[in-house]
């Protein structure tokens, strides 16, 4: 592995991170955005705000995290990248700003339309961001980012059958993501109505996620010939291990082992996208933009390096201190949690 | 696609919609920052003055201001991520060619504001949780993350000031790029401290004019009064030194980017014995009107009555910054750091001579302004640096023209952005009123049943 591909692959790892924990979190908002009205939702919408809550600032550190990495050591790339996917990356940025100050809002207002107002905002912008970055990833993976600045199509690089494919994706996989995390979530909190009604979401999700898979396979044929060949070609091993793991984690979830139904999950999604890393090798921008090509100097590339490895040494002890803590902590006040709900709708009901 | 072309088409009008877009986000996203940068250490401070008095009013407002805190962080977070798109969405050739260069601080950046995201979460989460000492131990990782966040973003900027660390071809490629030494160019420890010092100036008054007028209405309880003297306090401590800091980058500035200084001060000629100019209006290479203050300028510099200054005749015309705004927006910098140097001396005064505020309702009245003052005299201080250092994106080497994005309908974009920012700000403001008057009012990242808890306090 050269020093490039060493750097883009901790890149590729902090988009993975991204998509599982980033994920999960606009899979939240989805759900709550599925969840019905005011009164009948309100359990959902309760335990995915209890869930996400605490972490999702942390959670979208990745995003930015992938960003910086791309620009330091792959400018020629992102520089290319980002010109001509400017329009579906600006709305992206504006859903994660509408869904962050909503969601964080949310919780300092009490009158009932403002609620609904944030509410509805962090819902719907859960939904649309995921998509946006999907086209995204459709319009990189499908060849339609020229290598250089300008001569992109700013309109059909993200509006075409791949990127449309890559954003229903997307956003059913945050969908499923969500469900499977948050069952297990509700069953560890004593909820089991709730953990059951995830677990239908999750399923369904599943099914519909499958589907939409099986028919990408022929809109991949047809419109991105060089990414379905490496899918179907180099990269197939991989796409099985994805195949695999989703198809366990349903059996998982049929039979209600849930934590083990997460990671069968996890892998599921890792899988599809080191599928889709594998069958771009060894371009960064199809055609024609190999890795090395791309790279930043050899320099640039060590100090990235040093300062991933140190980094990562502080970031992930304090990661796993955030999540144990929320996780032991959301057990613990169990009774007044229970009683919330219904008190403070009375308070200004 | 027609529709959009018909509204833009070339690059030079993408760079007025570019500037604007990125003046009004960054311009947005730094108040944001500096409550980032400062905040964290002044509501700890107070949290572990109130433990070791014992004293459940300091704890209190710790509290309400650790909300408050979760969330300016929640919209610092959510602005500063739309910065790092429009780095490259905006300016594609300056990360093209610069990226392997100057955006390694970037990565770092992300680190720190990584680690001040969790522990920020860990902070409010864990206010009722976690025993007092774990509790102030973990805002230590917050605070030591705002400042190294600080650090980098600056040091990025300081490096568009003043490039370094690597070389350029005979073609104009970058070779030989060396980002630690781009780091650390002549700019950078300058404009970091004046940066950090600034988030402190801004958070402190900031937060003590709302006790001012909480104060003027009457408010004049304990937790009012306490909440005004601690941040009151760091900023009348930090100003002076505030003051002696921006004497070391004006040295800097005239080392490495005569053409700014020189559009600070509106001179046209180089001269020896240079007056220091306030005010006026620059038209035809001359200001007009100024009150000028003889030899200032010479002084100011090179500590010397006959020092020369370099005017902006030494730079070619289309190589010198739009001279109005940028000595407008320096004025209005030293004026107001002027204003809240004697706020913080009146203060200091009071409390040296007999340990309380001053009397009069109009020193409440100067700190219920101070606030504001001190936000405008920092974004002042940035267009200065910024529009200063135009028409070059990087200093001497990359026009802004040239690095701005191609791409079609950047107007719409600037336009949804004006939209989209205009909202948040409306309920940005509507959220923190609301924090400062219910203290049961949740943080961002606290989790419901502090709700029943917070009102027990």
């Amino acid at each position: 592995m050269t020093l490039a591909e060493t750097v883009l692959g901790a890149a590729f790892a902090g988009l993975i991170a991204y998509a599982l924990f980033g994920g999960a979190d606009f899979g939240g908002g989805i759900w709550d955005l599925l969840a019905g009205g005011t009164e009948g939702g309100h359990a959902v919408r309760d335990r995915i705000e209890r869930s996400i809550g605490p972490v999702w600032e942390a959670n979208h550190v990745w995003l930015i995290f992938v960003l910086v990495v791309l620009w330091t050591g792959f400018s020629r790339g992102f520089a290319a990248s980002v010109t001509t996917l400017y329009i579906p990356l600006t709305l992206a940025a504006f859903g994660i700003i509408a869904r962050g100050a909503a969601f964080a809002y949310r919780k300092s207002v009490e009158a009932l339309g403002m609620r609904r107002f944030f509410g509805a905002a962090f819902a719907l912008s859960s939904l649309l961001t995921p998509f946006f970055l999907g086209t995204v990833v459709g319009g990189v993976a499908s060849g339609r980012v020229p290598p250089s600045i300008g001569p992109g199509d700013v309109v059909r690089s993200w509006v075409n059958p791949t990127s449309l494919l890559g954003g229903a994706l997307a956003v059913l996989v945050c969908a499923y993501l969500a469900a499977v995390f948050l069952c297990g979530d509700a069953r560890r909190d004593g909820e089991h109505d709730l953990a059951g009604a995830f677990r239908r979401r999750a399923l369904a999700a599943a099914v519909v996620t499958g589907a939409v898979g099986l028919i990408g396979i022929a809109v991949l044929r047809a419109d991105a010939p060089l990414l379905f060949e490496g899918l179907t070609g180099r990269g197939l091993p991989v796409v099985l291990v994805s195949v695999a793991a989703g198809l366990t984690a349903f059996g998982l979830l049929l039979t209600r082992r849930y934590v083990a139904a997460r990671i069968a999950s996890a892998l599921a999604v890792i899988a599809i996208l080191v599928g889709w890393a594998v069958a771009q090798y060894p371009y960064l921008l199809l055609p024609s933009l190999t890795i090395e090509q791309a790279a930043a100097g050899r320099a640039t590339l060590l100090a990235l390096l040093i300062a991933l490895s140190a980094g990562a040494v502080i970031l992930i002890p304090a990661l796993v201190y955030l999540y144990t803590l929320f996780q032991k902590a959301s057990i613990e006040p169990k009774s007044p949690n229970r009683a919330r709900p219904s008190s403070r709708q009375n308070g200004h009901g | 696609m027609n529709a959009l072309q018909l509204v833009v088409a070339d690059g030079v009008e993408n760079l007025l919609f570019a500037r604007t877009q990125m003046a009004l986000t960054l311009g947005w996203h730094i108040i944001f920052a500096c409550f980032g940068i400062a905040f964290p250490a002044i509501v700890v401070f107070t949290e572990w003055l109130g433990h070791r008095r014992g004293e459940a009013a300091l704890t209190g407002l710790a509290h309400t201001w650790a909300k408050a805190m979760g969330v300016l962080f929640a919209a610092g977070a959510v602005s500063g991520t739309l910065l790092s798109f429009e780095m490259g969405i905006l300016w594609p050739r300056l990360m093209d060619r610069y990226g392997e260069v100057f955006g390694f601080p970037f990565v770092l950046e992300g680190f720190a504001f990584f680690i001040e995201a969790i522990f920020v979460g860990v902070y409010l989460f864990g206010w009722d949780r976690l025993s007092p000492r774990a509790h102030m131990l973990s805002a230590l990782p917050m605070v030591a993350a705002g400042i190294a966040g600080a650090f980098f973003v600056v040091s990025a900027n300081a490096w568009m000031n003043n490039p370094t660390g690597f070389r350029l071809d005979a073609q104009g490629n970058v070779v030989d790029a060396r980002p630690w030494a781009a780091m650390f160019g002549p700019s950078t420890w300058p404009q970091f401290t004046h940066m950090w010092l600034a988030a402190f100036v801004v958070t402190g008054f900031l937060v003590a004019s709302v006790y001012a007028v909480a104060m003027l209405r009457g408010r004049r309880d304990r937790h009012h009064r306490m909440g005004l003297l601690i941040p009151l306090t760091v900023a009348a401590v930090i100003t002076p030194v505030q003051i002696g800091v921006g004497d070391w980058i004006a040295n800097t500035v005239a080392d490495n980017q005569p053409a700014k200084l020189a559009a600070m001060e509106g001179q046209y000629r180089t001269t020896a014995g240079a007056a220091l100019s306030l005010g006026g209006i620059y038209a035809d290479d001359e200001l007009r009107y100024a009150l000028e203050i003889p030899y200032g300028l010479s002084l100011l510099i090179h500590h010397d009555p006959d020092g020369v200054v370099p005017g902006l005749e030494e730079v070619p015309a289309d190589q010198r910054p739009p001279v109005n705004v940028v000595h407008l927006a320096y004025n209005t910098m030293v004026v107001i750091g002027t204003g809240l140097l004697g706020l913080a001396l009146w203060f200091g005064l009071a409390w040296w001579r007999r340990r309380r505020l001053p009397h009069t309702v109009w020193f409440l009245r100067a700190v219920a302004v101070s606030g504001v003052a001190a936000v405008v005299a920092m974004a002042a201080g940035w267009i200065t640096t910024e529009v200063g250092r135009q028409p070059w994106i990087v200093y001497g080497l990359m026009r802004t023209e040239d690095a701005v994005s191609p791409a079609d309908g950047l107007a719409w974009g600037l336009a949804a952005v004006v939209v989209v920012y205009t909202v948040l700000t409306v309920f940005t403001v509507v959220v923190l009123r609301r924090l400062a008057r219910g203290r049961d009012t949740l943080a961002p990242q606290e989790r419901g049943q502090a709700h029943e808890q917070g009102q027990v306090l």
